[in-house]
């Protein structure tokens, strides 16, 4: 029995400035199989993988290799016992070759010290032969797909021989149909002896894959099981200490008249003639593949991008909308699918992260109102269930669905009339996710009107009155909520089905 | 636990003024001409126009841009000043020209900086060699000699205050105003923070880099002023590398070249802090070239302290990190 553990961590430890982030974990993975961890943001799971793959060191506790204890000081230590980790975003050159992508940081040399590109092409061959990959080794990086570049990581840690890789939300960017050769990709290691951790928020998804599940939260393993003894449900309930009864807290409400219309929006050859409308009380879906065009309908909407033609109307008064500060005087706000990029400041404090839409609301006759702010940001927070050590505290250092909260109480203490979120809760835990979908919930019931991007089917079915499904740059159908199914969704999406109702 | 939090806030927060207070405790006691009513205002008359520059330094740091062009661009102001004054014989008028110029010159910077998107180190390198042509085409490379009463700004006192100070004292207040008690303040940090966040959240990230170059204008126009005014003529060679003096002073008080983090009382303090290691260096008659040495060691160390901290912030943080100049970076959610 014990011949079978890879790894095996006992008691470890960790802790950070005013945070236990680890109480004594005991966890162990066996050779050839998939263990997936499952958790909150912050529950500790990606610190317990930075101490296994040594970025950080533990403060008590002990780990151990084929029963071996060992002590891991940092990555490249890590690599050499054969461990390797692929990391949620990765991080890449994108001038960079494929080839000189694999050998980063272990470039064969010669005997002058002059790097060994013979040698380097050779091997690079070799493996891309060997995974079945059909690029070559001279290809940049910036001409492959998110997936295809996984896929490079993945042959990467294989060619430094690791039998433990450690894989960190690997499909939170990428298709379908990408996940699934990721998949085959991991079933094919897997036989090959190999052990991987593999971290994960999307349950369906563990449980295609899983051979073992673990249960963290705050900072403990709270259950360990085999795949079969567990299901969705029970896994949830574990992450979150308590039985979410409903996943998607949808309501009843009265849908009043048109808050938004949208006739016949052009934007060059991003997007071509899209209509569509949305009335007070109203919660509106928009799906369809990467790349369909609907983050460019919102982004336009919201005075990011601008519109060629057509027609904008918010509650009854046509608008010209050209930056945001007009769009969100209109009522209209809108949370970024990229919040790195679009939703934080990450050096400034979560306080100054919030006031930031509204800054008259704080500043003014020729000072800052300090009292008001704090009242302002801590009333939101505690209506949002923010968690955050102190206002002051900057806005990188929380998890990531504690961030976002952030981001939407930006928009909360504008008290918008149609809020447009983006792929939402991309990324969050399902604690953070129940809350914003609660969130939908009551603006829709005060009247307000939400518009949800959004590429899980299962949540714009859940939450949704209408969807609308875009393919190529434009609405290729509308459904109402007695009609949703994903594979209707699905024939719009993929252009296969056009829908004639669409006005 | 807790106090432990509050030492290292503290520690944070207020390091740049305890080494200040050492600095200044150690120079007092090594040099027995330190400590003289008259030693302390000269430093005081010397830094004005330096920490004036570096308040302008520190708003376009906070948002993410800095300005090369301070030194040529004070030479310019000064030059036009003086020459105003010679002609009409009215301090207000050549203090205004010498504010304008100073903004005109800011608001070309802005322009390409800004509406041409020109990455601001380029920009305003030209800048830099653009006005100090002007200033020599203008002069015909001549001092400008006999200033008459214009000597009053550098020169002269207001009581016991020496009025440079009076004016690198409003300039002081006047920036920790900003920063602290406007919107436009505000928008500095959240500029240099993140800027695709902040027009994201309707900041108007045009109006806030002009602003903060019209703002460096003004001083800039006024350091001109009280520069020409010290040295009783107008150089339009004078005031050569001053923008770096600025630069360090405002990187020594904690303002981050990664934009969205610096203080005015930071930059005062760093400011000093340069004022009196030159000051104790000349008066236990340091070699210059050496001095030279020392004020770069300095800055590497400033830097190095920003890095270190920031990191340390980071980290502490349970587990973020988020570093893009790292290329193997290691991020996690």
């Amino acid at each position: 029995m014990n011949q079978n553990i890879k790894l095996r961590v006992s008691q470890i430890e960790k802790s950070f400035p005013g945070v236990k982030a680890l109480d004594k974990i005991d966890f162990t993975v066996k050779k050839g199989s998939v263990h997936v961890l499952c958790g909150e943001n912050g529950a500790g799971k990606s610190t317990l993988m930075k101490i296994i793959n040594g970025v950080y060191q533990p403060d008590g506790g002990q780990i151990f290799i084929d029963e071996k204890p060992v002590k891991i000081s940092n990555p490249i230590q890590a690599r050499s016992l054969g461990i390797s980790m692929i990391f949620q975003e990765m991080n890449y050159v994108p001038e960079m070759t494929v080839e000189e992508n694999i050998f980063l940081g272990n470039l064969p040399v010669g005997k002058l010290g002059n790097v060994d590109w013979k040698e380097v092409r050779r091997r690079t061959n070799e493996l891309l032969k060997k995974e079945n990959l059909p690029y070559s080794p001279t290809t940049l990086l910036k001409d492959l797909t998110v997936s295809d570049i996984q896929m490079l990581e993945i042959i990467k840690a294989v060619s430094y021989n690791s039998d433990i890789i450690i894989m960190d939300e690997p499909t939170s960017a990428i298709t379908l149909k990408e996940v699934e050769k990721l998949f085959a990709k991991i079933r094919e290691l897997k036989a090959r002896g190999v052990s991987i951790i593999y971290i994960s928020h999307k349950l369906d998804e563990i449980f295609q894959i899983a051979d073992e599940i673990t249960v963290f939260r705050d900072g403990t393993v709270v259950e360990s099981h085999p795949r079969e003894e567990l299901d969705i449900e029970q896994v949830i309930a574990l992450m979150v200490g308590r039985k979410l009864t409903n996943t998607y807290p949808k309501e009843e409400v009265k849908i009043g008249e048109d808050i938004l219309r949208v006739e016949n929006l052009n934007n060059g050859n991003v997007y071509h003639d899209v209509n569509f409308h949305l009335k007070k009380g109203e919660i509106i879906g928009f799906a369809g593949l990467m790349g369909a065009g609907r983050t460019e309908v919102m982004r336009s909407l919201f005075g990011l991008d601008p519109i060629t033609d057509g027609k904008v109307t918010i509650k009854g008064k046509e608008v010209k909308i050209k930056n945001v500060r007009q769009s969100i005087e209109n009522g209209l706000v809108m949370l970024s699918e990229d919040r790195r990029r679009y939703g934080i400041i990450p050096v400034r404090s979560v306080k100054e992260n919030t006031t930031l839409s509204f800054l008259q609301k704080v500043f003014y006759r020729f000072r800052l109102h300090h009292k008001t702010e704090k009242n302002i940001v801590s009333d939101m927070f505690s209506k949002m269930k923010v968690k955050t050590p102190s206002l002051e505290t900057t806005i990188q250092s929380l998890s990531g669905g504690n961030q976002q909260k952030v981001v939407l109480a930006k928009w909360m203490i504008r008290n918008p009339d149609i809020l447009i979120l983006d792929e939402p809760t991309r990324g969050i835990d399902v604690g953070a996710k129940f809350e914003i979908y609660k969130l939908m919930t009551n603006l829709a019931q005060e009247g307000k009107a939400v518009i949800m991007v959004s590429s899980e089917l299962p949540e714009l079915i859940g939450m949704c009155d209408r969807i609308y499904v875009m393919c190529k740059g434009t609405i290729t159908g509308e459904i109402s909520r007695k009609d949703f199914s994903q594979e209707l969704i699905m024939k719009y999406a993929t252009g296969t089905l056009i829908s004639n109702e669409v006005n | 636990m807790d106090l432990k939090n509050v030492w290292s806030t503290a520690k944070k927060k207020y390091s740049i003024f305890m080494v200040l207070f050492v600095l200044f405790f150690i120079c007092s006691i090594i040099n027995e001409n330190f400590l003289t009513p008259n030693n302390l205002t000269n430093i005081s008359r010397q830094l004005a126009v330096t920490t004036i520059l570096a308040f302008g330094q520190t708003m376009l740091i906070i948002s993410g841009m800095l300005d090369l062009s301070q030194g040529s661009v004070l030479a310019l102001s000064g030059v036009f000043a003086v020459s105003a004054y010679k002609s009409t014989g009215s301090l207000v008028i050549a203090v205004l020209v010498g504010i304008v110029t100073g903004v005109v010159c800011n608001i070309v910077n802005a322009i390409m900086v800004s509406t041409f998107k020109a990455p601001p180190f380029i920009a305003t390198l030209a800048m830099l060699t653009m006005a100090r042509g002007v200033a020599l085409l203008f002069t015909k490379g001549q001092n400008l000699l006999q200033l008459g009463n214009f000597v009053v700004f550098g020169q002269g006192s207001a009581g016991i205050i020496p009025i440079p100070i009076i004016f690198l004292v409003i300039i002081a207040i006047f920036t920790w105003y900003i920063l602290k008690h406007t919107r436009f303040g505000r928008s500095l940090y959240a500029v240099g923070g993140n800027e695709e966040a902040s027009i994201a959240s309707g900041i108007n990230v045009h109006k806030v880099k002009y602003t903060a170059f019209i703002i460096n204008g003004i001083f800039v126009g006024l350091a001109g002023v009280l520069f020409m005014s010290r040295v009783n003529a107008g150089l339009p060679n004078g005031a050569v590398g001053y923008e770096f003096t600025a630069l360090t002073a405002a990187i020594i008080g904690g303002t981050s070249f990664s934009g969205g983090v610096g203080t005015a009382a930071g930059t005062l303090a760093g400011a000093f802090i340069v004022g009196f290691l030159d000051n104790i260096m000349n008066l236990a008659s340091v070699d210059s070239y050496m001095q030279q040495i020392v004020r770069g060691a300095i800055i590497a160390l400033a830097v190095i302290y920003d890095i270190r901290s920031k990191n340390r912030r980071t980290k502490s943080a349970m587990g973020r990190i988020e570093d893009k100049e790292k290329p193997k970076a290691i991020k996690a959610k």
